[in-house]
């Protein structure tokens, strides 16, 4: 929710970004404050996942302008590990299997990582285990998941609460969900939605990356974004969602191209 | 591919070194007197050089397999020297009688043997080229009646062992490699457990080749009488050279009614450099028979090094209800080829087999995975499951599975599974995303992936095998 004089966790200004030399941000700009939840809707295409990746600093996409300030500070120095430790926190559209590696060995890794960058204290197995358990009820997954190999096999429910149970690990001040609806029936929808509600609070922000409208019935939006071909052309409140459902995008990109003519 | 990955798995080779020992060497190129003056320098029995005779004829007559997934220039036999032995006295009873040269190379290749074998129990017959230079524990295992010595040692003081084993698995006549092995072959390790006993300890190995230029020929047999069991640990590394060397080693093993034998392997040979000059031709050829009725032969091996490794650890399951299991890790980087697997071969009834297979290439590496499950006519019942795994570094590189099923008999059951997959950028990415440093994600992925395996070897081998993935896999990073 908007908070008056909150303080500003991302300033993008005029971020472009290519992808072996073809590029596909075009100039974003976008102000996040802390306690607000922000979507970003529009066509296959637009550069939405993009934006999400470049936050994160994804080694494929070259940025070629543009600046990104995370919490006062140069987001764009950062290596995608810094970024992490520093609470950028990136929801996977598709999350990699790895085979082998168990699930609670990757996930006590990447906690105790954070925790020691952040200075504050590791976890060893055991505690580990106890913590992560009060985590997963949060989202409803059954402790035997802790045992298989990360992401192997997992539905597309399960690897979508995974990467939640991770964002609930991590505490991130700004979590960037990529798509994570898609994939989801209406009860595993729920049940995710209801882990982000409860994880979000004053002092963090969230970046829900989205096709559809359906998920913000769930998680409502401070601000409603539009991207299209790799530059956010109109902004506004929930129920701009709600139009874009009803209406489709053809015609913000024709308003907008009035506007700019 | 991005720089990092790269930067990752191109470590150099660690063991890189090459220890000043006088050797005895032979002059190079193989002839009749070429064979009749290494048996006469190992002072055999008449019918060990006969036996050598019959394989050098037999080998004039073959040709090199060609059907191995890898290229390498055509080795010239007659350039190998087939005797290298080191000067200093053989056969040391202490520790300290050893020269402190051969210690101070162990030291550096983390084998402080001494230490070693106080602290983890584990008796070290050590071969050193092609002589054994000390025996361990030889006393203690004495006591319940395992003779573990070197081969020409067994030769000596247990002809007639030697005699009624040795080709009983591996006929001089089986291949190419084996021939010439059973023809020059200079040293190895012997080992028999005698009716009933458990071997107390693991029994260890440490092969080096050293003497540029001087093929190394081991020869190793393994006994296990009825309801006799062993665990036996084998170890390799070399020092870096610029030729390519040969290596052509014969393992039997032979595992009577309820007897059980566990081998293991970690090799490290020098694999080449990064253009692919040098490194070891590691042609081997392992064989285990299950003689007897429900005996079990395992072999687990880590293949890390050599230019090139042919090979093939294989059961021969002829008792019935025997068990033959093969667990392999072969890690291929830069230039290095690999063409390894296994054959399980069911003759008895209701024999099983079970295969996993894990290959990693990296750089511009090719890892074959070539193994053959065959169901003969008399074994009802047989069972086989083979699961063959390939992990991608990099996108110049390539894994390649050739399975053979050959049944014959309609109510065996044969499994096989397999896989394909890759770290890549976006597995990189993932991790880093979580804020776990890419180093330790690649070391995280390769242990998850090659679990299956490690989970086979006895504790501290594990131990140092994940030591030497690690060795192979960690760089300069950022």
């Amino acid at each position: 929710m908007k908070i008056d004089n909150a303080a500003e966790v991302l300033d993008v200004r005029g971020l472009t970004a290519a992808i072996d030399k073809i590029g596909i941000l075009r100039g974003v700009d976008l102000n996040v404050r802390a306690g607000e939840v922000h979507a970003i809707m529009g066509p296959n295409g637009s550069g939405k996942s993009t934006f999400a990746k470049v936050l994160a600093g994804h080694p494929a996409y070259e940025v070629t302008g543009g600046t990104v300030r995370f919490e006062g500070g140069n987001l764009l120095g950062l290596s995608p590990e810094e970024r992490a430790r520093a609470g950028i926190f990136l929801g996977f559209q598709y999350p990699v299997e790895v085979p082998g590696v168990t699930n609670s060995a990757f996930l006590r890794l990447a906690y105790n990582t954070v925790q020691l960058a952040r200075g504050k204290e590791e976890l060893d197995p055991l505690e580990f285990d106890d913590f992560i358990r009060d985590k997963m009820r949060l989202l409803e997954m059954n402790p035997d998941f802790l045992e298989r190999s990360l992401n192997a096999g997992f539905s597309g429910g399960e690897k979508k609460r995974n990467e939640i149970l991770q964002m609930a690990l991590l505490e991130p001040r700004l979590a960037i969900l990529d798509e994570t609806d898609s994939g989801l029936d209406i009860d595993a929808l729920r049940i995710v939605a209801n882990g982000v509600n409860q994880l979000h609070g004053d002092n963090d922000a969230i970046v829900l990356v989205t096709h559809y409208q359906r998920l913000l019935n769930y998680i409502e939006p401070d601000f409603v974004h539009v991207m299209e071909n790799g530059r956010i052309i109109k902004t506004g409140d929930k129920s701009l969602a709600q139009e874009l459902e009803d209406r489709g995008y053809d015609w913000v990109a024709q308003e907008y191209s009035e506007r700019a003519a | 591919m991005s720089a990092v990955i790269q930067n990752l798995v191109n470590q150099p080779y660690k063991h890189g070194f090459h220890t000043d020992i006088e050797s005895d060497v032979v002059p190079r190129g193989l002839n009749e007197d070429v064979i009749r003056g290494i048996s006469a320098k190992k002072n055999e029995p008449e019918w060990l050089l006969e036996f050598r005779l019959n394989a050098y004829r037999h080998w004039l007559t073959m040709t090199e397999p060609k059907w191995p997934n890898v290229k390498y220039p055509k080795i010239d036999f007659q350039e190998i020297s087939y005797y290298s032995a080191p000067k200093t006295k053989a056969t040391k009873k202490s520790m300290d009688e050893v020269d402190p040269e051969l210690l101070r190379t162990f030291e550096k290749l983390g084998v402080p043997m001494h230490e070693r074998a106080a602290l983890a129990g584990v008796a070290v017959d050590v071969i050193f080229d092609s002589v054994s230079v000390t025996t361990t524990y030889k006393e203690k295992l004495a006591e319940v009646g395992i003779i573990f010595c070197s081969f020409s040692e067994a030769v000596h003081n247990h002809p007639d062992l030697v005699k009624q084993y040795l080709g009983s698995v591996v006929p001089h006549s089986d291949n190419f490699y084996a021939a010439l092995n059973s023809a020059v072959f200079t040293d190895g390790s012997f080992c028999f457990i005698p009716k009933g006993v458990k071997c107390p300890m693991d029994l260890s190995t440490y092969f080096r080749i050293n003497t540029q230029e001087s093929g190394q020929f081991e020869r190793t047999l393994i006994v296990a009488e009825e309801g006799a069991s062993v665990s036996y640990l084998e170890g390799c590394t070399a020092p870096q050279f610029d030729t390519n060397q040969l290596h052509a080693a014969v393992v039997e093993l032979i595992a009577l009614d309820n007897a059980e034998i566990k081998y293991s392997t970690v090799q490290n040979w020098y694999a080449g450099d990064a253009e692919g000059k040098g490194g070891i031709y590691n042609f081997v050829t392992k064989r285990g028979l299950c003689k007897g009725v429900n005996s079990k032969i395992s072999w687990t091996q880590v293949e890390t090094g050599s230019a090139i490794t042919w090979k093939y650890p294989s059961c021969v399951l002829l008792g019935d209800n025997s068990v033959g299991e093969f667990y392999s890790v072969a890690l291929t980087n830069h230039h290095q080829q690999a063409d390894t697997g296994t054959k399980m071969v069911h003759v008895g009834k209701n024999t099983r087999s079970r295969i996993i297979s894990k290959g990693i290439s990296a750089g511009q590496s090719n890892n074959s995975y070539r193994g053959l499950v065959k169901i003969g006519t008399r074994a009802d019942g047989a069972r086989n499951y083979s699961q063959c795994d390939s992990m991608l570094i990099g996108d110049r590189c390539g894994a390649h599975t050739f399975p053979y099923l050959q049944v014959a008999n309609k109510s065996a059951t044969v499994e096989h599974e397999a896989s394909t997959s890759k770290i890549g950028e976006e597995q990189l990415f993932y991790f880093s995303s979580r804020g776990i440093e890419t180093e330790e994600a690649v070391s995280m992925i390769i242990n998850g992936f090659v679990r299956d395996v490690f989970i086979h070897l006895p504790m501290e081998f594990a131990v140092e095998a994940t030591k030497l993935l690690g060795l192979k896999l960690e760089g300069s990073v950022g």
